[in-house]
């Protein structure tokens, strides 16, 4: 959030000049601290290039059919002596290949960077590095968001931290109602649904903080289900767990069912210990049904 | 006795929407008292509630679309005042529980209730004028369409007065809309309004392809119909292809809900994906039903106003049948972030992409009408430029959402809903807004007054920037849709002008309001005895303003398209003297009895009045086998009264 640096001048460094076609509103939105456009790892940068790029090949066409639009709009205007006008019929072969072409040689490129891009940038592909992955665990709760530790056997609720430079290979379930989650700027975003795991793989170049949600409607407490993903130097890291894993709850079959009755802007909170398999059983519980903890009922009576 | 409904369905603690109802409800009230002290009841029951002329259906269609969006827009301003105001630590002046109805019901209305009916409504008067027939395939079961979407309407009224609507958003995802999660009769008011008012827009596309495939004036091949109706021909087809699975959908949701059952639930192996796939198998082609007609009307409006026929009307032709099989082969990229592999992503985001490439042709061809054209800048030939302009812009941004890694950052947020809102408003409400300012002259025999159109044009058109450009950004700085308050202070001033586009684009409805009235008031002045005040290309000019019951006392002859621009060129008079006895589908009270029945069956199914609703259900169907067994249902107009008629219109 505290972000100083100059966007513009991070736009100039990174050849970027031709957005300047991109007008007024993107650049301005590029000067928010927090938007998709100031991303801060690789995943996000390289999908901050593939909008800006397919921006720029769209709009070789867009501005001049605009402009050709109010230009013949005026120029054609009846009241124009100037004009010259044409009979009826106006069909023409040569223009008529030039119509189909021009929208499909477009295509063409942009068919090559999606099927190109969606393979590069696949959620799933893990994202190469020097160090070792970190493992997070997400469960999307009614209205909060519980990241497990797995490897490191600690949680979080509405609080992420991870090491920067590293890594982070999420697995991803819902406790409740489909959610998705996203954390703009450091990329893509994924659903997060009952009785299914979905996988993410992120990385932050360097420490800060960076706003994350819920981009899914789930419900009343929906605007609430807030997180700041909190990238740190892996020395940080290890004693931000060494801290968590010396104070706090334990979170286990009893202290789960009360995190998952639903609550709205739950403030973060960290647990020192979690039961083992914690996360597989939170997936069988959504799908096996009638004795789940306390869930449907909770439900019910929360409303 | 009365299943779920007490006293408590009725929001006494909520002053806000237990007033605005109360108005409504006062309102209606009043229209009903001076109906009857005005003693019109016989002549409404006549003319148009038993109507079975497509053009008067067309008209209560439009009448039903334009009401509707004044309720739709109603919840659209007070969700921009929310956003707007409840920033930081505010709350705002509606709590979620409200908020969460609002933004759910302004979509659901929008979608079927306003932009459907406006659809629906120009293809019922335009399509069998345009044919060169005199009326539709089946009168009496469009009469009972009609009445079955105004079922649709009433009931979900109705949840602003009698309990609550649904607060899971338009989609209606499981398993927020499973009963575990939503108890209350929301999810049910939206599922019963949609499914009845689904069977009669599915009546409507089965009407609509037998007419133009089987009724056509003579002469007129399928390469000689007018644009608008090829784009109705794709719209319908997509109807009758893309709604049973909506239905279908619904029916398993319902089964869910009523019978407990696990097709959409997290538990029990429901599979909540499966809903997603088939809400969005049936919600891509429908986003087509709206957006082809709308293409249509800016064929007919860009080539009148040019003087010049289409550019390249066969390329057009093929577009549109492109862009209707296209159009199924592209659901999923609404949903590219639910993690299905690279291939899949890949394979979905090229075909949408692919979709540009015929909705591109068609703006060529537009701006190829225009060029050496003689432009003459109407309401409806505004609303056709500023629709290429608009529309460019948002099939930009809608290609840039089928690019699966960029999806990946917009998904969901108020870049969406700034896209959609781009092709919705610049795309299909544009083109309504064209085709009733092109053909209203036709339909009621009077023009409507330009000056207040173009002032409403203008208010549109800016409103629609001023409210959707800012969301745009917002969603680039990472605002994501349906956030009853905000966190970051900075996205405020956004919404603010947001907020303000919203007021100007209100400007325009009320232009719109003033227009109908200055019109009406002042009809004798502009009235429209040529039939033909654009200097119009196809067959719908060629008869009188308003057109007779019969629409054309002798079927037209048609040799080429723009048949009735070759006839006044060629001074082929497109009326012989020789008149003869015409048969005519008489009134039929069906639809309307029907959609009686079928709101007292929504409404107990929705509050669990079993006895009631099987009784409901019971009475409509045995409406609608008399109505089908009935043998009488044609009267005659002698070739004298045709005679008579034709001669007090050539006058």
């Amino acid at each position: 959030m505290s972000r100083t640096a100059n966007p513009a001048y991070r736009l100039r460094r990174s050849g970027q000049l031709r957005l300047s076609v991109l007008g007024a509103a993107i650049l301005v939105a590029s000067c928010s601290p927090a938007g998709v456009l100031d991303p801060q790892g690789p995943i996000a940068s390289a999908e901050r290039l593939l909008l800006i790029n397919s921006t720029a090949i769209m709009l070789v066409v867009v501005i001049p059919v605009i402009l050709a639009t109010l230009a013949f709009a005026w120029w054609y205007r009846s009241s124009n002596t100037r004009a010259s006008r044409s009979g009826d019929e106006s069909y023409e072969g040569r223009a008529e290949f030039v119509i189909w072409s021009i929208p499909a040689l477009t295509v063409i490129l942009l068919g090559g960077v999606i099927w190109i891009g969606s393979h590069q940038l696949d959620p799933r592909v893990p994202i190469p590095a020097q160090s070792e992955p970190l493992r997070v665990n997400v469960v999307a709760l009614d209205w909060k968001w519980l990241f497990i530790y797995p490897d490191q056997g600690v949680a979080a609720v509405n609080q992420l931290v991870i090491p920067a430079g590293t890594p982070v290979e999420f697995r991803l379930t819902s406790a409740t109602v489909m959610n998705s989650f996203f954390i703009p700027q450091l990329g893509s975003q994924i659903y997060a649904m009952g009785g299914m795991t979905t996988h993410l793989n992120l990385l932050a170049d360097s420490p800060g903080e960076y706003p994350g949600f819920s981009a899914m409607f789930s419900g009343d407490g929906f605007s609430d289900m807030r997180f700041i993903a909190k990238a740190v130097s892996p020395g940080d890291f290890n004693s931000w767990v060494k801290a968590v894993g010396g104070a706090g709850s334990v979170l286990d079959e009893g202290a789960y069912a009360a995190l998952a009755k639903p609550s709205k802007a739950v403030p973060p909170t960290t647990y020192r210990s979690v039961e083992p398999n914690l996360f597989e059983h939170i997936i069988d519980q959504t799908v096996s049904g009638p004795d789940k903890a306390g869930m449907g009922a909770a439900k019910q009576a929360g409303g | 006795m009365l299943g779920r409904l007490t006293w408590a369905a009725i929001p006494f603690n909520e002053p806000l929407p237990l007033l605005s109802a109360a108005a409504v409800i006062v309102i209606i009230l009043a229209i009903l008292a001076t109906i009857t002290v005005k003693g019109w009841w016989p002549y409404l029951w006549r003319e148009w509630l038993t109507s079975v002329d497509h053009k008067r259906i067309g008209a209560m269609y439009v009448l039903l679309g334009l009401v509707m969006l004044l309720r739709g827009f109603a919840d659209a301003i007070m969700m921009r005042t929310q956003q707007a105001i409840a920033v930081g630590d505010a709350q705002g002046y509606l709590p979620p529980d409200h908020y969460d109805q609002i933004f759910s019901a302004h979509g659901t209305i929008m979608i079927f209730f306003v932009a459907m009916p406006l659809v629906i409504g120009l293809m019922n008067f335009v399509v069998p004028l345009q044919l060169g027939v005199r009326d539709v395939a089946f009168p009496v079961l469009n009469s009972v369409s009609f009445w079955l979407t105004a079922t649709g309407a009433l009931l979900i009224n109705a949840s602003l007065v009698i309990g609550n609507f649904a607060r899971t958003s338009w989609w209606n995802y499981p398993p927020l809309s499973e009963l575990a999660f939503s108890p209350d009769v929301g999810v049910d008011y939206y599922l019963w309004s949609l499914q009845i008012s689904g069977v009669g827009t599915l009546l409507t596309g089965i009407n609509f392809v037998t007419t133009i495939l089987k009724l056509r004036a003579p002469g007129m091949t399928y390469f000689r119909m007018p644009v608008f109706c090829w784009t109705a021909l794709a719209a319908n087809l997509l109807i009758v292809a893309a709604f049973p699975i909506l239905t279908a959908t619904f029916v398993m949701l319902l089964l869910d809900r009523y019978l407990g059952m696990h097709f959409f639930t997290n538990d029990a192996g429901g599979n909540q994906m499966m809903y997603a796939n088939l809400f969005w198998a049936w919600g891509h082609p429908e986003v087509y039903i709206l957006v082809l007609p709308a293409f249509g009307v800016f064929s007919e409006v860009v080539a009148t106003f040019s003087g010049k026929g289409l550019f390249s009307y066969r390329s057009m032709v093929w577009a549109t049948l492109g862009i209707c099989v296209l159009s199924f082969m592209v659901w999923l990229h609404h949903f590219f972030t639910m993690g299905a592999g690279a291939d899949v992503n890949a394979f979905f985001g090229i075909m949408s992409s692919i979709i540009a490439v015929p909705t591109g042709v068609k703006v060529f061809n537009w701006l190829f009408t225009m060029f050496r054209g003689r432009i003459v800048f109407t309401t409806p030939m505004l609303f056709a430029v500023g629709f290429m302009i608009t529309f460019v812009i948002g099939g930009l941004t809608g290609v840039l959402l089928a690019v699966p890694p960029v999806n990946f950052v917009i998904h969901n947020s108020a870049f969406l809903v700034a896209h959609f809102h781009n092709v919705i408003i610049g795309g299909v409400v544009f083109g309504a807004l064209a085709g009733i300012h092109y053909w209203f002259p036709k339909a009621f025999g009077f023009t409507l007054d330009e000056r207040l159109g173009k002032a409403s044009f203008w208010c549109w058109l800016i409103g629609f920037y001023l409210a959707f450009v800012p969301l745009y950004v917002l969603g680039l700085m990472g605002m994501t849709r349906r956030l009853q308050h905000i966190s970051d202070p900075s996205w405020q001033p956004w919404l603010l002008v947001a907020e303000v586009g919203a007021i100007v684009i209100f400007c325009g409805i009320l232009c719109q309001i003033a227009q109908l009235y200055v019109s009406i008031r002042t009809r004798e002045r502009r009235l429209d005895l040529t039939g033909d005040p654009w200097n119009g290309r196809t067959l719908e000019w060629s008869t009188s303003s308003p057109p007779p019951a019969y629409n054309f006392a002798v079927l037209p002859n048609v040799e080429t398209i723009d048949a009735f621009w070759y006839m006044k060129r060629t001074g082929r008079a497109p009326v012989k003297p020789a008149y003869e006895a015409i048969e005519m589908p008489r009134n039929s009270p069906a639809g309307f009895v029907t959609a009686f029945f079928a709101v007292i069956m929504g409404f107990s199914l929705i509050w669990q009045i079993w006895w009631l609703a099987i009784l409901g259900f019971l009475a409509a169907i045995t409406v609608v086998l008399i109505a089908g067994w009935s043998i009488e249902r044609e009267h005659e107009i002698s070739a004298a009264e045709v005679a008579q008629m034709e001669r007090a219109q050539l006058r």
